[in-house]
């Protein structure tokens, strides 16, 4: 095994291009999880981000929040100003494992480990967040909605680094994050949901219940079109149309179907008119 | 920057309080290194994937997993374990239960002291929700909510 | 008095055996098999490993008997050929690195020529499946108390169900672990463990060597809830088949992967309860069949299966009771103790029955328990005579005042009719727990103690009862201060070391408190007779206790001074353990939880919003470590109820991680309120009954019964997570549901 150890983003980024395989490593909550047993992991070369120190702070402009390559959970958490303007961000960093997690876990490497039940990503993608990628070839800006294809499959090259989270500052009247896991914390999601409201329309994220994070363009049409809701199964046929869900060691493609269905019904409720 | 294959990597850090520094394989967890190289054995091991919270030490004075840590990535950065907390401090936790078995005690010890220095943190979360990541199989965990809420008493009266 | 050892842990210098300092050891690591039966044509070993360098131990180099002896010799130590269940131990290998261990793990195959294997223990199994006697019964018990057959034709209304429970893992916060080396011809073991003797006795055949060639230690020991009873016995045996081999310490420490899908879980039940009732709710017959999983090896489950129909028909009286038990072996990981050892799945079963005969006669639960709870002078099902004096209505009623448990049923009904998707239920358990062993088990068990006086005039206690959490060490070291007139900072408790400690016995069964600390107190008076004075008293008794020490010290240098005492069982037991009949158990702890939970129709979760216990231990010798232990078990068997999940695959536990095998944070239980009611029982250490295992044995069916009262259905199985909950529900919208 091998680690390489740059000191600053253009050294990241000259090492990455000149080896494209190298396995960037940031707090290592994912990567290092049953580390001593998967002794084949301990053969690949890995690109160690921990020193780049300036990726690591956020910042707020006039009309965005932006988030450093390893801005992390507690950073938000820490920061006042997120409670009040965005604080699906809070909801969700708070509901990721634990405090001990929370303090090492990045946004950033949360967005590019590309799990399904990924908890950072649907708070920012109903924040319609924009991923920064850098590399020695210059910048791009991919939003986040449209930043995965497939399972584990990104618009990321190999040779790119994730160095910013751009979320756009806005008034929301909706703003609703739900995670169902087995437990209260330290949980694998089952079924998530995040969804906003502003001048931009609605947004409607889920997680686990597809390959990907990703909105629910047939779920947002109901709610932009005003489309009557008398109950949860009322929004089965979107949701299907949107998603699709699967049985696993976790749960089931029926619960989450159905569970995801209620969540929307039910949180909905009081500020959808065509909700009854 | 280092670069060959299983290179050890040296590293300074500052170890309770101490200067320290030592030659770490790239492969080896901050848990192992606190526990086999340096003898520092209060620190424990219950999980391997950070679920549990025996291993929590402070790394620049957060409270973090370390068997997800790896140990060059302290370089050049403060780490506290359970050997660096004052025994005078433990009578709270004595007094009201908030040890049995004792395996997740170190654990459980490290992130309660957290919050009792960190007291302003109360005001958005709860203890339970703080202490979500120490499990424990022993107590039920109402010995060492106890114990804490003892303890923050005790700092709110002193 | 406060923990003994509370500080030290607190402060992390308590060492458990993976802490101890060593130097020039060997890493073990364990080979297993990948199939669940069938035999072992080949084991390949990989070419890119340099073998050399490893000890490699199988099953010829056992120079005993190949097996890890518990009751009987039929679990080997290393697979001699066939497999009988995933992750059998097949190889042992060691090495200095412990990360060269591990990769080797990866580089050595176990070839098997796969047979069907028996995994359900319900089904009948076909001619195909049986490896166990002509039907793969492991064990087969039945209790039987006048005529259930013509009772129930008599009954004017039976109700009928089938209740199920799942696995369950201990998930002990440390692993099971082991040291073992060579101290010249003395083979010393050191490790995690409840039961230092049981592990000599494994040893002994397997190695063929003496007690005085086997020495067992129990280092500080994270956790054990009855997973540290037999299994240590099988890692011991490894780590000592290595050391013997090597030469050189070895050190065998399980991943909690390992952990989690290899060593020994809960046994599953599935108990049919055939009940007959007359319109007022008064039991006449109970029939009742108990079946378990006792997976491929014996272990201890004849003695689950034993207590679990013993417990099986609640505390209530009736006059005709049948309960057949029945064991199946199957080819799965095998299954042992775990605190309440058989009674949790009995009276998850006959409390939520209970529950479901009150919803088909239309009462109030807790009229149908008052009405049929045992009062003394009445018989349980094996016909022992209660009469302990012990007011179990009185128990019941203080749980539901605590519980506030009307009112909130009344509360409980306006509020779900209200909200949109929160439903909130409250239900209770009454519950018993026989402490100590059955029938004659504590004779057989023959435990022995001492109380030695040293020079100083301190004084220190020798037994094999291990420290695990629950706080023996503490109790001891009161009880022996208590009969002294000593200040406890005197007295201190011997490592149990089998070299220096004679066999106590298991620290299992909620025996410790009761039987082994009414030795403590025993051996004291023992220890004043042999210092030459009469019982000791309170009140300056303790400072003619030390001086007669010293005295005796002075007057014979170089000798020791011990105070024994050997187990003699209270009058007037009678247990015929052929027909099960008599009297079971000494002594009984008797308990009722309330539980209030609140159900999210939204997500089908169940939150506990509130937990009440109340119990009956005789005398409470050590509030806080009580205490500790109820809200402990409490929460084990709500996690049970509610988390706790093994998901098979082919025989296999698929979620071998923390992440996906549930057991609750912080943030999954209230607090958790306990009381106590005193009804000392006179053979008891100072009136002491069995604690450890009586609070988790109510958990399950109060939270169940609790659920059912939110949503106005019955489930019968457990865990009832969520998914299970939302198919128990069907397509309910909220307003329906009730």
């Amino acid at each position: 095994m091998s680690v390489l150890l740059p000191g600053s983003l253009a050294e990241a980024l000259e090492t990455l291009a000149a080896d494209p395989d190298l396995v960037p490593m940031a707090g290592g909550t994912d990567l290092l999880v049953h580390w001593p047993q998967h002794t084949e992991v301990h053969e690949h070369s890995y690109l160690d981000l921990s020193g780049v120190e300036e990726l690591r702070p956020h910042r707020w402009e006039a009309d965005e929040l932006i988030l450093g390559g390893l801005t992390t959970y507690w950073d938000i958490i820490e920061d006042r100003r997120a409670w009040n303007e965005l604080p699906l961000l809070i909801d969700a960093a708070r509901q990721v494992g634990s405090i001990q997690i929370q303090t090492r876990g990045s946004w950033a490497g949360n967005i590019v480990n590309a799990s399904p039940a990924a908890d950072g990503v649907p708070v920012l993608m109903a924040y319609d967040a924009v991923v920064v990628l850098e590399s020695t070839r210059g910048r791009s800006e991919v939003p986040l909605s449209g930043f995965y294809s497939a399972y584990k499959k990104m618009r990321r090259s190999p040779d790119e680094l994730v160095t910013e989270i751009r979320v756009p500052r806005r008034a929301y009247d909706v703003q609703i994050f739900e995670k169902v896991g087995a437990r209260r914390a330290q949980a694998i999601t089952k079924v998530g949901v995040a969804v906003t409201r502003s001048d931009a329309g609605w947004r409607v994220v889920a997680n686990s219940v597809a390959p990907f994070v990703c909105r629910c363009p047939a779920v947002e049409r109901i709610l932009e079109e005003g489309t009557e809701v008398r109950g949860p199964d009322d929004l089965l046929p979107a949701i299907r149309e949107d998603v699709s869900p699967i049985d696993d060691i976790r749960s089931t493609a029926e619960y989450r179907e159905k569970v995801l269905a209620r969540l929307l019904y039910y949180d909905l409720l009081d500020v959808c008119p065509s909700f009854r | 920057m280092s670069g060959r294959r299983n290179d050890p990597i040296r590293i300074s850090f500052t170890l309770n309080g101490e200067p320290t520094t030592v030659e770490v394989s790239p492969w080896e967890r901050l848990l192992d290194l606190l526990r086999y190289r340096l003898g520092l054995t209060g620190t424990k091991e219950g999980c391997a994937e950070g679920e549990c919270g025996a291993c929590t030490v402070y790394l620049d004075g957060l409270p973090v997993d370390s068997c997800l840590v790896p140990a060059y990535q302290v370089r050049g950065r403060l780490v506290e374990t359970i050997e660096s907390l004052d025994p005078e401090g433990m009578a709270h936790y004595h007094a009201r239960g908030t040890t049995q078995c004792g395996a997740c005690t170190p654990g459980v010890v490290m992130t309660a002291e957290w919050i009792r220095r960190h007291p302003n943190r109360l005001e958005t979360h709860t203890v339970r929700e703080l202490m979500a990541g120490n499990l424990c199989r022993c107590t039920g965990y109402d010995g060492i909510i106890e114990g804490i809420e003892g303890a923050l008493e005790d700092r709110e009266a002193g | 008095m406060l923990r003994r050892e509370g500080l030290s842990k607190l402060t992390g210098r308590e060492r458990y055996v993976d802490d101890l300092p060593l130097e020039d050891f060997l890493w073990g690591a364990t080979v297993r098999s990948p199939a669940a039966r069938g035999r072992i044509s080949d084991i390949i070993f990989g070419d890119g490993v340099d073998w050399s360098e490893f000890v490699i131990v199988d099953h010829t180099d056992i120079p005993g008997r190949n097996a890890v002896y518990l009751m009987e010799y039929d679990q080997p130590a290393l697979a001699p050929g066939y497999v009988r269940h995933v992750h059998e131990p097949v190889l042992l290998l060691a090495h200095p690195s412990r990360e060269v261990a591990r990769r080797a793990l990866r580089e050595v195959q176990v070839i098997v020529d796969v047979e069907p294997p028996a995994l359900d223990f319900r089904a009948l199994p076909g001619p195909d499946l049986i490896q166990y006697g002509e039907d793969n019964v492991l064990k087969r018990l039945s209790i039987q108390k006048g005529d259930v057959e013509r009772a129930l034709a008599e009954s004017p209304i039976v109700v009928e169900g089938v209740y199920e429970t799942g696995a369950q893992e201990h998930v002990y916060l440390e692993t099971q672990g082991m040291l073992a080396y060579l101290d010249d011809d003395v083979l010393v073991i050191k490790g995690s463990m409840q039961c230092p003797y049981y592990v000599v006795k494994a040893l002994k055949p397997a190695l063929n060597r003496s007690e005085e060639e086997i020495r067992v230690i129990q280092t500080p020991t994270g956790g054990g809830f009855g997973g540290k009873e037999e299994f240590p016995s099988m890692v011991a045996l490894h780590a000592g088949l290595l050391a013997l081999k090597s030469r050189v310490p070895v050190k065998l420490i399980y991943d909690r992967t390992e952990d989690l899908v290899a060593t020994t879980k809960r046994h599953p039940s599935q108990i049919r309860h055939r009940t007959g009732v007359d319109e007022n709710g008064r039991l006449i017959a109970q029939d009742i069949e108990v079946v378990m999983d006792g997976g491929a090896y014996l272990t201890l489950t004849p003695v689950v299966l034993s207590r679990a129909i013993i417990h099986a028909a609640g505390l209530y009286h009736c006059d005709n009771v049948r309960i057949l038990g029945r064991a199946m072996f199957t080819n799965s990981v095998p299954f042992g103790a775990f605190r309440g050892f058989g009674n949790p799945q009995a009276h998850f079963a006959v409390e939520r029955h209970m529950d479901v005969i009150a919803d088909r006669l239309r009462m109030d639960s807790v009229e149908l328990r008052r009405i049929n709870m045992i009062r003394d002078g009445q018989t349980t099902a094996t016909g022992q005579v209660i009469r302990d004096g012990v007011d179990r209505l009185q128990i019941m009623d203080r749980a539901l005042a605590l519980s506030d448990y009307e009112r909130r049923r009344r509360e409980h009904w306006v509020r779900n009719s209200e909200h949109r998707y929160l439903r909130r239920g409250i239900g209770m358990a009454a519950f018993y727990h026989g402490a100590g062993f059955t029938g004659s088990g504590e004779v057989v068990l023959d435990s022995r103690l001492h109380v030695e006086g040293h020079p100083d005039g301190k004084v220190q206690v020798l037994c094999a009862s291990t420290e695990m959490g629950q706080g023996q060490i503490t109790i001891f070291i009161q009880l022996a201060a208590d009969r002294l007139g000593y200040d406890p900072a005197e007295i201190s408790i011997a490592e149990p070391d089998t070299h220096r400690v004679p066999d106590s016995g298991p620290t299992v069964g909620s025996r410790t408190a009761m039987v082994v600390g009414r030795l403590v107190e025993r051996a004291c008076d023992d220890l004043c007779r042999q210092a030459g004075l009469e019982i000791a008293v309170k009140a300056n008794g303790g400072a003619l206790v030390k001086e007669a020490i010293i005295a005796w010290h002075s007057a014979h240098p170089g000798e020791r001074l011990l105070g024994k005492a050997r187990y003699e069982p209270p009058p007037g037991i009678e247990w015929d353990e052929e027909n099960y009949l008599g009297d079971a158990y000494g002594a009984f702890g008797w308990a009722a939880h309330v539980a209030e939970v609140e159900v999210d129709l939204r997500t089908y979760d169940v939150r506990v919003l509130d937990f009440v216990s109340v119990q009956d231990v005789g005398t409470v010798l050590n509030e806080t470590l009580a205490r500790g232990q109820v809200q402990g078990g409490v929460a084990q068997g709500i996690s049970w109820a509610l988390l706790e999940e093994c998901v098979w695959k082919d025989g296999a536990m698929e979620n071998g991680q923390l992440t996906n095998y549930i057991i609750p944070t912080s943030g999954d239980l209230p607090p958790i309120r306990v009381e106590f009611v005193e009804f000392p029982y006179e053979h008891g250490a100072q009136g002491a009954k069995g604690i450890g295992e009586l609070p988790l044995v109510g958990a399950a069916p109060a939270v169940l019964n609790a659920v059912a009262a939110a949503t106005g259905r019955q489930p019968t199985e457990i865990p009832l997570t969520p998914e299970r909950l939302m198919v128990l529900l069907g397509s309910h919208a909220p307003g329906e549901a009730r």
